[in-house]
């Protein structure tokens, strides 16, 4: 790269012609000292240009990485992106430090991707990140983090116990490079009132049948001088696109990661669907207004005040309404497609090893505690104990390991909830069982870019879903064949260097 | 102006084999001159090396990068003109251009005009200009992302403060925050949050304007509006300039305000065209996407019309701005 780097410097300086004015011109031996001045300095200049050029990323190998090492008491594991701000994380992370006996830094706050990637382009990472699952293909395809295969089978982690989406989603190209955890699934949330005093019940906005849902909106809507004063129902875009479609069984990436597939008509049906839900209720611009002006945690949210009728939402929302409002009149249900069954977009987190990481072992060992399904229960045990003081009901905790969700909600959950925590309950686990996640890939914040941009034109009234979504398609399939042409040439160029050394 | 004794100072001109100091032989320095010298460079150094390494450098090498494929982690690869290419058939760039482009034309007559009417009537607001100047102020400390979220709170189409105050008037207010055309007026509007640092600027300039040259125009009968047209404005005018420069590049720099309230934590997935901003556009591609080669590009095209434009503020400039001292 310097050698590169150099030669293109060399080649821009060097290769312009200076044009000295005549009253300007100097003295021979004056030129002469200056062209070695500035040859010196042209290499100077590309000397540092190469030096601040290097990077790190690319050369991610496993095959020297021993994660079975024993981690060395009082050393230091680093930590980006993760912090103890409930018992869920501050019960397993005690539990972890207790049984490697090491210290954990931990850098507190959603992970910043750019200042981690900066971190390792520097060649001083983290030992470990703890990234949103949607990242971990793009992580992978530059090389900044490290395939787990060695470190899933140096510690014995089952992934069969882990929920399938939440591993597909960390699994780039065949090989697992992130130890998912946690899981956020939708389910079906409705003002019981609002319901009733439409005479419908919660399967009308269940998402089964799109018809119903617009129906159901146009019935629970009310306006008052002319501005919405009961959202009727909320589709939640652009977020939940995949959601709708999914219930089309539509998928908006193919299984491989490598075709967007968001000009398919299910898609473009499923978008004209969510968005005339809004337009039935004047428009996506008023119902956006008056949702941003509601207290969304509070006692005051908005199926208190009886002012939302219907939404699919994340389960984490259970809670909140559970402990902010448990008055008021919820019913709870599963998402469900439009052949019936039960469906939810899932996404979530995820442990991934930096290449360069310092001390890969412990990292991998952490990630392994903080994931094993006893120290799920301690957390959940902490985590019931808590809202059981508080009065509140414990309505389980999705951990992205099936096996302490089985555990969890079996033993922890209670079997006898008061509605309509218990259908919440139901609906929550069932989410689980059928959720679905797009799959890792090399482009994902730009394929994410384009269908979301491409929502929030139709949403803007910029443009109709079949055009905004061709559009998305275009630019969506060109960031994919992008990312995985450089990636597969990768693959080739470190296949042929293998061949060359053997 | 001082001389260092014994250097040359440009655009004067000195005989051949002569110095102005007349002593030493050309091209050397006294011993006196160079003492000065160097001391002037060691006082002038902690900043030289400040803008070498922090300012200098990384234009360079952000030129450099604008060449290159780069995604942070893995080495630059030099492609040539390559982003640059890609930039001129890139729909995004033009709709950030425009966008840009039409909230400058909004927002910089509006900010200036709203300073210069609030330092106008601060100047006459006697004992009570302290107090004020310093209410003016103020918001001004107010960090950027907050008022990305006021801008929201405010300009709530169904429940906001403005239009529930344009409703007193019989006015039924625009979707500020939805709708595409309202977009750009509204950060527009709230841009005038921060206006309390040039009102100070202009505030300063207005009572730097001489008293007597207000007492002869009163009494040839001048009334206010003609003293402030032919007396006050021409006098102010390189303050003047000086506000509508800086915030010209500003406004070709907006981000924060946009940034957070279109594009940040408050919206992670529901955004707007009309707000997508060049400078938006430009850390969606450097910091989000990863593409920091194409976004050096960017950022230099930026550069590039920004530099353009305030030179052709510039030579306006020397046809309306008046400086104390000018020979006109």
């Amino acid at each position: 790269m310097v050698s590169r780097l150099s030669v293109a410097s060399c080649t821009d300086l060097c290769s312009k012609e200076v044009v000295v004015p005549v009253h300007q011109r100097q003295h021979p031996r004056s030129v002469a000292r200056r062209v070695p001045a500035a040859a010196a300095s042209a290499a100077a200049v590309a000397l540092l240009l190469g030096a601040c050029a290097t990077g790190t990323g690319g050369d991610a190998q496993t095959t020297d990485v021993d994660f079975s090492a024993t981690p060395s008491p009082g050393s230091t594991l680093d930590v980006m992106g993760f912090g103890t701000g409930d018992e869920i994380g501050k019960v397993r992370h005690d539990r972890a430090v207790e049984a490697l006996g090491i210290d954990v830094k931990l850098s507190e706050g959603a992970l910043d991707a750019q200042a981690f990637l900066s971190a390792a382009a520097s060649g001083n990472p983290p030992d470990l990140v703890y990234a949103d699952r949607t990242q971990i293909g793009t992580f992978a395809s530059r090389g900044a983090i490290l395939p787990l295969s060695a470190c899933i089978d140096a510690q014995g982690i089952d992934t069969d116990a882990y929920v399938d989406s939440a591993l597909e989603q960390v699994t780039f190209d065949g090989e697992v490079y992130g130890i998912p955890e946690f899981n956020q699934v939708q389910v079906t949330m409705a003002n019981a009132d609002l319901l009733a005093q439409a005479g419908l019940d919660i399967s009308a906005v269940d998402g089964s049948d799109p018809d119903a849902a617009l129906a159901a909106a146009e019935a629970m809507t009310r306006t008052d001088g002319g501005k919405l004063s009961v959202i009727g129902f909320d589709s939640k875009l652009p977020e939940f696109l995949p959601l709708w479609a999914k219930g089309r069984d539509a998928d908006l990436l193919s299984a491989d990661g490598r075709t967007a597939q968001l000009d398919d008509p299910e898609v473009v049906t499923a978008l004209e669907k969510a968005v005339a839900v809004y337009d039935a209720q004047g428009g996506f611009p008023a119902v956006k207004t008056y949702r941003d002006s509601a207290d969304f945690f509070g006692a005051g949210n908005q199926f208190a005040t009886n002012v939302l009728g219907a939404m699919p939402m994340e389960q984490w929302y259970v809670n909140v309404l559970n402990e902010s409002s448990p008055e008021a009149p919820m019913a709870f249900g599963p998402f469900r497609g439009t052949d019936g069954e039960v469906l939810a977009f899932a996404t979530g987190s995820a442990w991934a090893i930096p290449a360069d990481a310092d001390d890969p072992a412990a990292a991998c060992a952490y990630a392994a505690r903080m994931t094993e399904t006893d120290a799920w229960m301690a957390a959940a045990k902490a985590r019931a104990d808590a809202r059981a003081a508080d009065g509140l009901v414990f309505t389980g905790v999705l951990t992205g390991n099936e096996e302490a969700d089985a555990k969890i909600r079996s033993e922890l959950v209670p079997a006898d909830a008061p509605q309509p925590w218990a259908d919440a309950i139901d609906a929550v686990y069932a989410a689980n069982d059928h959720a679905f996640a797009l799959p890792a890939n090399p482009a994902d914040n730009e394929f994410k870019q384009a269908w979301q941009d491409a929502v929030n034109r139709v949403l803007n009234g910029q443009q109709e879903p079949k055009e905004a979504l061709a559009q998305a398609q275009q630019e969506a399939q060109a960031a994919l064949d992008e990312a995985w042409q450089k990636w597969d040439d990768e693959q080739a160029d470190g296949g042929s260097a293998d061949q060359d050394a053997q | 102006m001082s001389t260092v004794p014994g250097a040359v100072v440009p655009g004067l001109p000195t005989r051949p084999g002569t110095t102005r100091a007349g002593r030493a032989p050309r091209g050397r320095l006294t011993a006196r001159a160079r003492h000065e010298r160097n001391a002037g460079l060691a006082f002038v150094s902690p900043w030289v090396v400040g803008f070498l390494v922090f300012t200098a450098w990384p234009i360079l090498y952000s030129l450099y990068l604008s060449l290159t494929d780069y995604d942070v982690l893995n080495d630059p690869t030099f492609v040539g003109l390559d982003n640059y290419r890609r930039m001129a058939a890139d729909p995004q760039v033009r709709l950030a251009l425009w966008n840009t482009l039409q909230y400058t034309v909004l927002q910089v007559p509006l900010y200036v005009v709203v300073a210069l009417a609030l330092a106008l009537l601060l100047h006459q607001a006697g004992r009570a200009r302290g107090f004020f100047r310093t209410a003016f102020f103020v918001p001004k400390m107010t960090p950027p992302v907050a008022v990305g979220v006021l801008l929201l709170m405010l300009f709530n189409g169904q429940y906001g403060l403005v239009n529930k105050v344009l409703a007193v008037f019989g006015i039924d207010g625009p979707s500020w925050t939805t709708d595409p055309v309202w977009i750009k007026p509204g950060l527009a509007l709230v841009s005038l949050w921060g206006v309390g640092s040039a009102v100070v600027i202009l505030l300063a300039a207005l009572q730097d304007v001489p008293q007597d040259l207000h007492d002869a125009a009163r009494v040839d009968g001048a009334g206010w509006w003609r003293r402030t047209w032919t007396i006050t404005l021409p006098m102010i005018s390189g303050a003047l300039f000086f506000v509508t420069v800086v915030n010209t590049i500003a406004a070709f720099q907006m981000f924060t305000e946009a940034y957070s309230a279109y594009f940040g934590a408050g919206n992670s997935t529901y955004s707007n065209d009309a707000a997508l901003f060049y400078v938006i556009y430009l850390f969606r591609e450097g910091f989000q996407e990863l593409h920091m080669g194409y976004a050096s590009a960017l950022a230099w095209l930026l550069f590039v019309i920004i530099m353009l434009v305030t030179a052709v503020q510039l030579l306006v400039s020397r046809r309306l701005v008046y400086y104390e001292g000018d020979q006109r």
